[in-house]
């Protein structure tokens, strides 16, 4: 008989406990919109329409996660989000180059966090207030840009904003006997490419454990040497910079810019964080629970709308809802969990 | 100067505004020695460690590590000099595992190397036999282990010197030993340790030197096994025993045939241990003990300020429950705590405002005092108490630590308690003043109220108390009364029997 080594299974930590809850409550969410709605819960392109319209959501609420792993909050990558649309529309519109669009989309995002992070980390400034500040700075900014909406017209980016990757197999056949292909935007793959470099930052770089140390308790991380005012500043450069690419991706799926673009976006992606098992008073998270929280938070909204009851209020309610359940069952599962140990 | 002194602190001078924490300390730590540190409380025992740990920068002195000069500008410094810290709040983050927090921080490398810290991480804790796995998240271990970590954090960084800052005082008697046993280790593997505590008996179980200190001085450095414990308490204390002696006697009262307010039976809380406590109407009693014995935990007990988790509490003959002040105030109680920046004194409202508090409260917020009433009360124990303000209208943060005190005496003097329990009422306060509250409590036990006065001040709790409770180790072990109301008596019994 084979001499079975088995290693010895630490009990989950608090990070690993809130995503697997996570995940198995979308899965089975899921599975019952599959068995009792059906429609087009059926279809792969199902889940591939919540990603190509939420990519720039996931992109958002990965930084959120940074930053509220930190113990911190950024309530401006919204207005920040729809900041970028607006710039690289215009830019785009007067003649400007494909390339250097993107690079402002960074630039725009990346001065954000620069600024924002310096305030909060080196001069202290409550972070709510200075991302409050930072957002209605952005949304001003964009008005100013543009009262009206306006449509990209570059002939470079709107052949990139159609790239599309089509996977026949995972597609279905429409009634005309056609088979239509599931179809995935660019800023899909852009968005699951920035949550696995999140991801390997969170876990195994220096820098990412160092969020988490801070935003545990920021007094010890302190006396246990990590640079606590680096670190956390780092947290919203990061942030700010994935808003610029959110903004980019934003304005591939939408191909306009409008002031009121990613309005309320904030908060979804908020709420996509909690969801996803991060809690606010730092130290605990993973962006890819954040992922799959921000695929329950969509897919409430798609049950939402297939049970008919299309007035936007019930869309509101049920996220309301949703995100005091998963807040009450963090502090159910972790309240247990602390009374565990003392006895 | 030793030669033979692994860390040498040389006449280390320390002034905060107003006050000489440290003039002239002198302390050395050998190789290989566990060095316990004391004092009483403003003895400067934290501002040396902090000295030595980088947070404070001294004003004068030097400090020699293996001979050689050494300075300390932050906790950084320290560390890479080879002194390392372990407070008594655990300082690493709970919410990461038992590895990372024993490496995070200390290397400058992009990629975490998570397997191998592990590995080594694993190593330490066989090593020293800490009942921990690399893998676990710390905030799951008990605090105990966690405090381990942190010393083995300490000891994986070449530490040289390792400073205890009260290190049991959140741990119960089996995880001591734990804890003494890995300290004994590192002794033997020749690190200096230093270690503060307030325990008596865990000085004298584990610890090779003492020095004391007091009032920021230097008293001496001593063999533990050559200072009986009466000594090295009275030398904390600062009286000697020839001279305790002599003191007076307080004369006997009649307390015998008066009737018990209060009675506590196995009463304990959160915080303390159960004990047996009884006050008589009319009486004023006392906890003493050194800080930290559990004297303040236990009149917090009596009040319900803490959570209470057992015990039967009779006022009056009745059976009671008292689990939250307002209970305690219900029945008469009142309770002036020790920290009145925290617990007592509001520092942005007025004199007038402290002083209707506690009434407002036992009235309930449906029945308002008027402002008129306000005011009179306000003024008549501004003039009773002769509180030195501006005006009632003055902030209370606005007056000196005497006069904050009295508007606290007031608030509770105005909902006319039978039993008021006073913890260190005149801690911090002028000499004046600290007669007159004195005076203020016997004249209220003449008025048939019962008080309990805690202070650390030993004389001033024979001058008031007919009776004294002595705890030590958050036991009570003693009580004296009548002719056994002496100093000697006293610290003999706080130090234990076997002097």
């Amino acid at each position: 008989m084979a001499n079975f080594k088995f290693k010895r299974k630490e009990p989950l930590t608090d990070t690993g406990l809130l995503m697997t809850i996570t995940i198995c409550i979308f899965v089975v969410m899921y599975l019952l919109a599959m068995l009792l709605l059906q429609g087009g819960f059926l279809h792969a392109q199902q889940i591939f329409d919540m990603l190509n319209d939420n990519a720039s959501l996931i992109i958002v609420s990965c930084g959120l996660t940074i930053v509220m792993i930190g113990g911190g909050i950024d309530i401006s990558v919204g207005a920040v989000t729809s900041l970028t649309v607006m710039s690289c529309v215009l830019y785009l519109n007067n003649g400007g180059n494909l390339f250097v669009s993107v690079l402002l989309a960074l630039g725009i995002g990346l001065a954000f966090g620069l600024v924002q992070g310096f305030l909060i980390s080196y001069l202290e400034i409550q972070p709510f207030i200075v991302t409050l500040a930072g957002m209605f700075f952005a949304r001003g900014m964009t008005t100013i840009l543009s009262v009206n909406p306006q449509k990209a017209d570059h002939a470079a980016f709107a052949a990139l904003r159609d790239i599309k990757i089509e996977i026949p197999w995972l597609g279905y056949v429409a009634k005309n006997g056609n088979v239509v292909p599931a179809r995935i935007e660019l800023g899909v793959v852009v968005a699951l490419l920035c949550v696995a470099l999140v991801f390997v930052l969170l876990r195994f770089i220096s820098l990412g454990r160092g969020f988490y140390a801070i935003g545990g308790n920021w007094q010890s991380a302190l006396m246990l040497g990590i640079n606590v005012k680096r670190t956390r500043f780092m947290s919203y450069v990061i942030c700010g910079l994935l808003s610029g690419i959110s903004g980019y991706v934003f304005m591939m799926h939408t191909g306009a810019g409008n002031a009121t673009n990613a309005a309320g976006m904030e908060m979804n992606a908020i709420a996509s964080s909690i969801i996803g098992g991060t809690l606010l008073t730092g130290g605990v998270g993973n962006v890819i629970g954040t992922l799959f929280g921000t695929l329950t938070l969509t897919t409430i909204k798609k049950i939402v709308v297939s049970s008919g009851l299309n007035d936007p209020w019930w869309q509101s309610i049920t996220t309301g809802g949703m995100l005091c359940f998963f807040i009450l069952l963090q502090s159910v599962v972790l309240g247990r969990r602390a009374k565990k140990k003392q006895s | 100067m030793q030669e033979n002194c692994l860390l040498q602190m040389h006449h280390i001078d320390k002034t905060f505004p107003g006050v000489k924490a440290l003039s002239g300390v002198d302390f050395c730590l050998r190789k290989g020695e566990i060095h316990a540190l004391m004092g009483e409380n403003g003895a400067g025992k934290s501002t040396l460690i902090k000295i030595l740990t980088g947070v404070y920068q001294m004003d004068g002195g030097e400090i020699r590590l293996e001979g050689q000069p050494v300075v300390i500008k932050s906790p950084q410094d320290a560390g890479n000099n080879g002194i390392s810290t372990v407070y008594q709040e655990i300082t690493l983050c709970p919410n990461i595992t038992v590895a990372e927090n024993m490496f995070i921080g200390r290397d400058s490398s992009f990629f975490v190397k998570k397997k191998e810290r592990e590995k080594r991480a694993d190593e330490i804790l066989t090593k020293l036999g800490i009942p921990a796995r690399s893998t676990m998240q710390l905030g799951s271990c008990s605090l105990a282990v966690q405090q381990m970590v942190a010393i083995a954090r300490a000891v994986d960084m070449k530490c040289k010197v390792l400073i205890l800052d009260e290190p049991t005082s959140s741990l119960d008697d089996k995880e001591v030993n734990m804890l003494f046993d890995l300290m004994r280790d590192l002794k033997s593997k020749g690190v200096g340790i230093i270690f503060v505590t307030h325990f008596l008996e865990q000085v004298y179980e584990v610890s090779d030197r003492i020095t004391v200190l007091r009032n920021g001085e230097l008293v001496g450095e001593y063999l533990t096994q050559e200072l009986p414990q009466v000594e090295l308490v009275s030398k904390m204390i600062g009286k000697e025993l020839e001279e305790l002696s002599s003191l007076g006697e307080t004369e006997e009262t009649g307390d015998e045939e008066k009737e018990d307010f209060y009675v506590a039976k196995g009463l304990s809380s959160s915080d303390a241990l159960a004990f047996d406590f009884n006050i008589k109407k009319g009486e004023v009693n006392g906890f003493t003990g050194l800080l930290g014995s559990g004297r303040s935990e236990s009149v917090r007990a009596i009040f319900g300020a803490d959570k209470v988790t057992g015990g039967n509490v009779k006022i009056k003959g009745k059976n009671v429950k008292i689990t939250k002040p307002i209970d305690a105030m219900k029945h008469g109680i009142g309770y002036l705590a020790e920290d009145r920046k925290r617990d007592g004194i509001i520092a942005e409202l007025s004199v007038r405002e402290n002083i209707i508090l506690a009434l407002q409260v036992m009235n309930g917020m449906f029945k308002p005092i008027s402002r008129s009433e306000a005011e009179t009360f306000a003024d008549e124990y501004i003039k009773v108490l002769n509180i030195k303000t501006a005006s009632r209208e003055t902030p209370v943060g606005s007056l000196s630590g005497g006069n904050q005190q009295k508007v606290i005496l007031a608030r509770w003097l105005l909902t006319h308690p039978d039993y008021l329990i006073l913890d260190e009422p005149t801690r911090g306060i002028d000499v004046g003043t600290k007669l007159e509250i004195q005076k203020l409590v016997l004249k209220l036990a003449e008025e048939g109220v019962s008080v309990t006065f805690i202070s650390s001040e030993v004389e001033e709790m024979l001058r008031t108390c007919s009776r004294l409770i002595v705890m030590r180790d958050r036991h009570i072990v003693g009580e004296l009364k009548g002719k056994e109301l002496t100093q000697t008596q006293v610290m003999k019994t706080i130090a234990g029997g076997d002097a």
